[in-house]
């Protein structure tokens, strides 16, 4: 399964294995990563799930949608270039290891 | 009272779940039981309606956490348990199975529950309702074997159901008492918008149109009866008239209930040491200015949120502005505030492309925005409402005025 290193704002991290799939919203709510919310349920619809993505892993995703890139103007915390939803980024063995930030702020 | 008696939650829905992981998020180390009548760990419903049938989404994927998470964080996850009554002077919760668990503070989290359809053959086979995981697991073995599909009820989960229906390629046709499809809910001009495109994906509605028998064969339910005499096929029946407040453990312990626990905005209910959350509260909600009783996953959380930190003895009173939303095929609709009583309507937006916003005003003040694959303006119109910031009707009309722009002179 897909490994997901998230990086809680205060610098701990948490190591998940993800079935492929799921994407890194659920995992980090389901295991209970402090630091993301994903109150929409994953539907690209709150942006509460905001993450940074490690430089290494951004070009293997695919492009954030017209809706996700909307949603990234929404973000509490500061958007960078490396900004995703985490809710619209799905494990996947071309992902294996990804490490992800987490901001100080989701709302 | 017992010593080492904690917080017992009574309810494994969204409210209970979220009480139990804020207490702890907030550093509350008592002990912590989270009672729950379904068998399954808490989980979210609201894909249940929606991806859930369509195989997008496996049972597990709905939890809100691992059952380990649980155990790690001394919370008491009882499943399969139901809660029989309340011993108000002995601090006591009374179990089915005879026991009883000594609280410090109780928290009622105990929902809603289907409203049933009161005609004749309602108890047929095929005849479903659609709450929990159960229910829409017998759904689909059901959706399975059927080409007819009715609908009693234009509400949101009615059509929610209705759009995965017709992406199976079932017949499907939804039945409406009102005469407007989610009358209750939203405003005549997003009724329209909706019944466009149901109608647009092939389903047949049909408004103004009572239900007066479910009619079957060998128990089989085969048909639904019109009150105008019209008859529908239908070996699948799904019916969504709406929930009535669980309330029956509160009324029987004698705590004031109307139209829900009456609780404040801390969640307390007319006794110091029970609190309750979610769908089965009533409260003067200070946007809506009025007592009300909110059915929705934000007012659950926030409900949790609110009763922990009043438990945890760091109260915050709840004041958060309504929010809603519905998936309908590729529809994403987001609603904030309160649309009901207002006297203008502002669109923002494409309507005819499906990417639009309405913005209620009431005497020229903003009172709630609904967005139909527009996000950003409801994030923004969240923001602009919990701030008590109005655009005026021709910047909200004005697509590339940008909202985000008021938002930020005002917190600057």
């Amino acid at each position: 399964m897909p490994k997901v290193t998230y990086i809680e704002f205060d610098g701990t991290e948490r190591h998940v294995e993800l079935p492929a799939g799921w994407s890194l919203m659920q995992g980090a709510t389901l295991n209970g990563v402090d630091g993301i919310e994903g109150e929409c349920g994953g539907s690209c619809g709150c942006a509460t799930c905001h993450v940074y993505v490690d430089e290494a892993f951004l070009d293997k995703l695919e492009p954030p949608s017209e809706t996700e890139e909307e949603m990234l103007e929404c973000t509490a915390a500061p958007r960078e270039a490396n900004s995703r939803l985490s809710c619209q980024i799905k494990a996947d063995p071309r992902i294996d290891g990804i490490v992800v930030r987490l901001p100080e702020t989701q709302t | 009272m017992d010593e080492g008696a904690g917080v017992v939650i009574v309810g494994g829905g969204q409210a209970g779940y979220q009480t139990a992981e804020s207490l702890r998020q907030l550093g509350h180390t008592g002990a912590i039981a989270l009672i729950a009548a379904e068998d399954f760990p808490p989980y979210q419903r609201p894909p249940l309606s929606k991806a859930y049938l369509l195989g997008d989404v496996d049972r597990h994927r709905l939890k809100f956490r691992t059952e380990a998470y649980y155990a790690e964080h001394g919370i008491d996850l009882r499943l399969g348990t139901e809660a029989t009554g309340i011993d108000r002077a002995g601090k006591r919760l009374l179990l089915a199975d005879g026991s009883s668990l000594a609280y410090r503070h109780l928290v009622l989290a105990t929902g809603a529950r289907v409203r049933l359809l009161p005609v004749p053959g309602a108890g047929l086979m095929g005849v479903h309702y659609l709450r929990s995981l159960a229910d829409v697991e017998a759904i689909e073995r059901r959706l399975a074997e059927v080409q007819h599909v009715a609908v009693i009820g234009a509400g949101f989960i009615g059509l929610e159901f209705a759009a995965v229906a017709r992406k199976l390629d079932k017949r499907v046709t939804v039945l409406e008492a009102a005469p407007r499809v989610m009358a209750r809910v939203v405003a005549p001009e997003l009724s329209g918008f909706f019944d466009e495109t149901h109608r647009a994906h092939g389903v047949d509605i049909r408004c103004d149109t009572g239900v007066v028998e479910i009619a079957g064969r060998d128990g089989q339910v085969t048909e639904v009866v019109c009150a105008d005499g019209h008859c529908v096929p239908a070996g699948l029946v799904v019916v969504g008239i709406g929930v009535i407040p669980e309330t029956g453990l509160a009324d029987a312990c004698g705590l004031t209930c109307a139209d829900g626990i009456v609780v404040d905005g801390h969640g307390r209910t007319s006794d110091p040491a029970i609190f309750a959350a979610g769908d089965c509260t009533s409260y003067h909600h200070p946007f809506a200015g009025q007592r009300i009783r909110l059915e929705s996953v934000q007012n659950a959380a926030d409900q949790g949120r609110t009763v922990a930190a009043a438990i945890a003895g760091q109260p915050r009173p709840y004041d958060t502005v309504p929010w809603f939303w519905s998936d309908q095929y590729d529809v994403k609709l987001q609603m904030v505030g309160l649309s009901a009583g207002c006297d203008r309507v502002v669109l923002r937006g494409d309507r005819a492309g499906g990417k639009f916003s309405l913005f209620h005003y009431r005497a020229g003040v903003l009172r709630a925005v609904d967005s139909v694959n527009r996000p950003a303006d409801h994030i923004q119109a969240r923001k602009l409402l919990a701030a008590g910031l109005s655009p005026t009707p021709g910047q909200a009309g004005d697509a590339e005025f940008k909202l985000k722009d008021l938002v930020d002179a005002a917190s600057a």
